[in-house]
Formats: C-alpha cells, sequence, structure tokens
C-alpha cells in the first residue's frame, strides 16, 4: 500500500491505551480495518501508528444476564448475526448484521467500528438508538459511559476524546412487552450503502405505549432518533391516524441531502413511509 | 518507510516465514510470494475477488494487514481441496458451468466454503447473504448458486459417511 504508518499490535487494553495516548491524536485504533484500510488507500486518514486491537481479549464477547446485553467493542458483524441469544433479544441488531455490506466484511467489520466510523448510515446504529444503548469510553485515566444518543456530536464527530478506545456498548432489556422492527431500504439487498435506515421499537403497558423510540439512518449529519415523534406516541394507544401524525413529525425532524443514492426528496418520502409502517407492524405485534 | 518483519503464516498447510512492511495488505504479500490465485479486484470489500480463509473463515486480503493474521492458517483456493482430490465446491463450478472468465472464482469459493462451514443446508437467502459480498460481471449468479447447491449437498453426503458409512437418505 502506498499509505505509510506503523503497526503494533497489543495484547493488552492498558498497552493499547497507553499508545493510544501517548499517539497525540496521530495514533489510530485499528479493529476489523474494513473502513480504515479503504481509508488509507484513499489518504483520507494518514495517522503515523496504528493500534491493532486484534488480540485484545477484553475487547470480545456478547453477555446477555442479569437484564443486561453486553457487546465487545470487537464483537464481529457475523459474531452478532450467528449469536443464539440475540436473535430472541435483539433481532433488530441481528437484521442489521444479515444486510451488513458482503459476508467477508461482516466477518471483519465490529460493532465499534461502525459506531465510530461517523457515517450517518452506519447500519448497526438505528438499532442500538433504538435500545438506548450506553457506550464506554476508556483512556488511561479511567472509563466513562455516554448515552449512545449523546455520542455523536455532528458529522464524522463523535465524544471521544483523542486518547478514548469504546470498550463495550451494552443496555438493559425491556421490562415490558416489547416490539421492534429493523428496514434498511438500499439499491440492493446485500452489500450496498443505504439509501434511510429504521429502527422502532416499541413498549405496551396497560394498553399503551409506554416507550417509543423511532431511530433514523442516512438521513442527516448523523444517525438520530426522532424524539417528537416518539413523544407522539408515547402515553398513547396507537391508532392509525396517531401513527400516521407521527410519521409526519418524523419527516420534519431530519435533514437529508441529495446524493448518488437518492435525493433528499425521496429519502423524506421514506422515512414517511417507513416509520408508519414499522411502527403500525410493531404495535400490531404487541396487541 | 513502513518498517519490515518477519510474519509466519501457514499457507495452504504449509509455513512460510515471509518479509512483510507493517503496511502490506494479506492481498499484496501472498500475490508477492506467488499465490496469483488471490485476484486483486476494487481494494475496497466490495467485489471480494482477494478472499481467502483466514482459520476457516473468508475475509477479503485486500482490507487485512498482513501482520495482523501473524501465525494463522491461510487458505488459498489452490489449497482447498485435499490432496489427490478435487474439492466439492471446485468439481461442482465445473459441471455446473459456473466459471466463465474465472476472475471472481477463487472469492467465490472461497466465500462459498466459508458459508457452508457454518450453514451446512442454506436455503437460496442464506446463498444470498453469505455471497453477497462477491461480484461476478460475466453471469447472471444462477449456476453459481447451482454450483454452491450442488456442492453443499455433496459435502453434507460425505459427512454422513463418515459418520454413518451410510448416503443420506439412501442405502449403504
Amino acid at each position: 500500500m502506498y499509505a505509510d504508518f506503523d503497526l503494533i499490535i497489543p495484547e493488552t487494553l492498558d498497552a493499547a491505551l497507553a499508545a493510544l495516548a501517548e499517539g497525540n491524536g496521530e495514533t489510530r485504533a485499528l479493529a476489523g480495518g474494513t473502513n480504515m484500510i479503504v481509508d488509507l488507500r484513499a489518504r483520507r486518514a494518514k495517522p503515523a501508528r496504528l493500534v491493532g486491537l486484534g488480540k485484545i481479549e477484553a475487547l470480545r464477547g456478547i453477555r446477555i444476564a442479569d437484564g443486561r446485553v453486553t457487546l465487545g467493542a470487537r464483537t464481529t458483524m457475523s459474531e452478532i448475526l450467528h449469536h443464539p441469544g440475540l436473535a430472541e433479544h435483539a433481532p433488530s441488531l441481528v437484521a442489521q448484521a444479515r444486510v451488513f455490506g458482503g459476508q467477508m466484511v461482516r466477518n471483519a467489520a465490529t460493532l465499534a467500528g461502525n459506531i465510530c466510523s461517523g457515517s450517518p448510515a452506519a447500519d448497526a446504529v438505528p438499532p442500538l438508538l433504538a435500545r438506548d444503548a450506553e457506550v464506554t469510553l476508556a483512556s488511561p485515566g479511567g472509563t466513562r459511559v455516554v448515552p449512545l444518543h449523546r455520542f455523536f456530536l455532528g458529522y464524522k464527530k463523535d465524544a471521544r476524546a483523542p486518547d478514548e478506545l469504546m470498550t463495550e456498548i451494552a443496555w438493559n432489556l425491556p421490562q415490558a412487552p416489547s416490539a421492534e422492527l429493523f428496514y434498511k431500504l438500499a439499491r440492493r439487498k446485500g452489500d450496498a450503502i443505504t439509501v434511510v435506515g429504521v429502527a422502532v421499537a416499541l413498549d405496551v403497558e396497560n394498553g399503551v405505549c409506554s416507550r417509543a423510540r423511532v431511530a433514523l439512518g442516512a438521513v442527516a449529519p448523523v444517525v438520530k432518533r426522532a424524539t417528537a415523534a416518539e413523544a407522539l406516541l408515547t402515553g398513547q394507544a396507537l391508532t392509525p391516524a396517531l401513527i400516521e401524525a407521527a410519521a409526519q413529525r418524523a419527516v420534519q425532524e431530519v435533514d437529508p441531502i441529495d446524493d448518488i443514492r437518492a435525493s433528499a426528496g425521496y429519502r423524506r418520502h421514506t422515512v414517511h413511509a417507513l416509520t408508519r409502517r414499522l411502527v403500525t407492524q410493531a404495535w400490531d405485534r404487541l396487541g | 518507510m513502513a518498517k519490515t518483519k518477519t510474519i509466519t503464516l501457514a499457507i495452504n498447510g504449509r509455513e512460510r516465514a515471509l518479509e512483510a512492511p507493517a503496511n502490506a495488505t494479506l492481498l499484496e504479500t501472498l500475490r508477492e510470494h506467488g499465490y496469483f490465485e488471490v485476484k486483486s479486484g476494487c481494494e475496497k470489500g466490495d467485489c471480494g475477488a482477494c478472499a481467502v480463509l483466514v482459520d476457516g473463515a473468508a475475509f477479503d486480503s485486500c482490507l487485512t494487514l498482513t501482520w495482523t493474521v501473524a501465525g494463522r492458517a491461510i487458505t488459498t483456493v489452490a489449497g482447498l481441496s485435499e490432496a489427490g482430490t478435487k474439492h466439492p465446491l471446485i468439481e461442482a463450478f465445473e459441471t455446473t458451468g459456473a466459471v466463465q472468465c474465472g476472475y471472481c472464482i477463487p472469492g467465490l469459493i472461497l466465500a462459498a466454503q466459508s458459508m457452508l462451514a457454518t450453514t451446512p443446508d442454506p436455503s437460496d437467502d442464506e446463498i444470498r447473504e453469505g455471497l453477497s459480498g462477491n461480484l461476478c460481471r460475466c453471469t447472471g449468479y444462477t449456476k453459481v448458486f447451482d454450483a454452491v447447491r450442488q456442492a453443499a449437498a455433496s459435502l453434507r453426503n460425505e459427512i454422513s459417511r463418515k459418520k454413518t458409512g451410510r448416503e443420506e437418505g439412501g442405502a449403504a
């Protein structure tokens, strides 16, 4: 490769954090490489040194216990797709893994890598936002936990300091009956970048929607929740008219662009159609 | 200049100690050492022509830095068949006519092998999922699917023969 850089592959998380800290922002973490290597080749990324995370066992593993799901930062899309417990406890996250890149990309690409790529079209993010996921950021000074919906600050900007590494993604399982759905609209079913991605999660208690999440990908500088649409649904017994109103509100909360994959207008139309469809289907499942 | 070191890889069952710089991709290292069956296509993870097996699972070698797979077992399409035999996937790609120009075929066969390792009896949708990262510009993929279905059946037969000494669904 024409790009020139050094590479270290530490055995422990502490060694990786120390290397990132002493790198003064010139050092970048390397997980699955499916974005990073492409960026290096195109010279969009020019780190002096990469810290390969492949040997650090502390960044791996999927745990579902005590009402909480915890995924190591280096969990791959294939591990999510084939995990026996996630199909029941995180169906939307599994659904996005199924349509994430092609098989070789899924075998390499990691959950934290997808989040930290900062892409507005990152497929894993809408399902995680719909579950109120939190991410753990570690540095030599300690760790902190940040709600994922506060992690993204702007296009390709996030809450990480240069010496911070994402180590874990976790969320609490719903206490009430809950339904979640994900849909990725793209030019074809596999190996395609998302035109619009929508994840919906609804909880029901005493016949009303006690918690609503509508998370939207590829329609704003960051993947975001349509919080005003969620507020319309919360506390209500959902009706077609209410769902239609929420879908219209969601369109007002996005700021899509025209690009080679679709026009901004088509993306707004799709946000409306998919929000209405997924909220309707999720509510029907809870009925 | 990037730093260089000696990396040991078990390529197609044979231990090799290869010099590789820090910025070398596995694709570059393999082709530099004569493994020309590993094809270079898009170099972006879209086309799958460069796929190899790393400990049995398929990865795009263009997106893999050589140093990160030190000590692992690498299989190219030339190392898939056991000595003196033809791997069922290779046999099936030949007999169904799934091969035209051939450029994408090493990657397609290795992606199929990787998928069949976790999904020995795939549905058509699972075949599509498993092969969606491999582009072929000659065919309509129909014969590729035929080949994978045929190879999957013959691999399942092989496994059940080894287990029970009987053909799947038939008399011994």
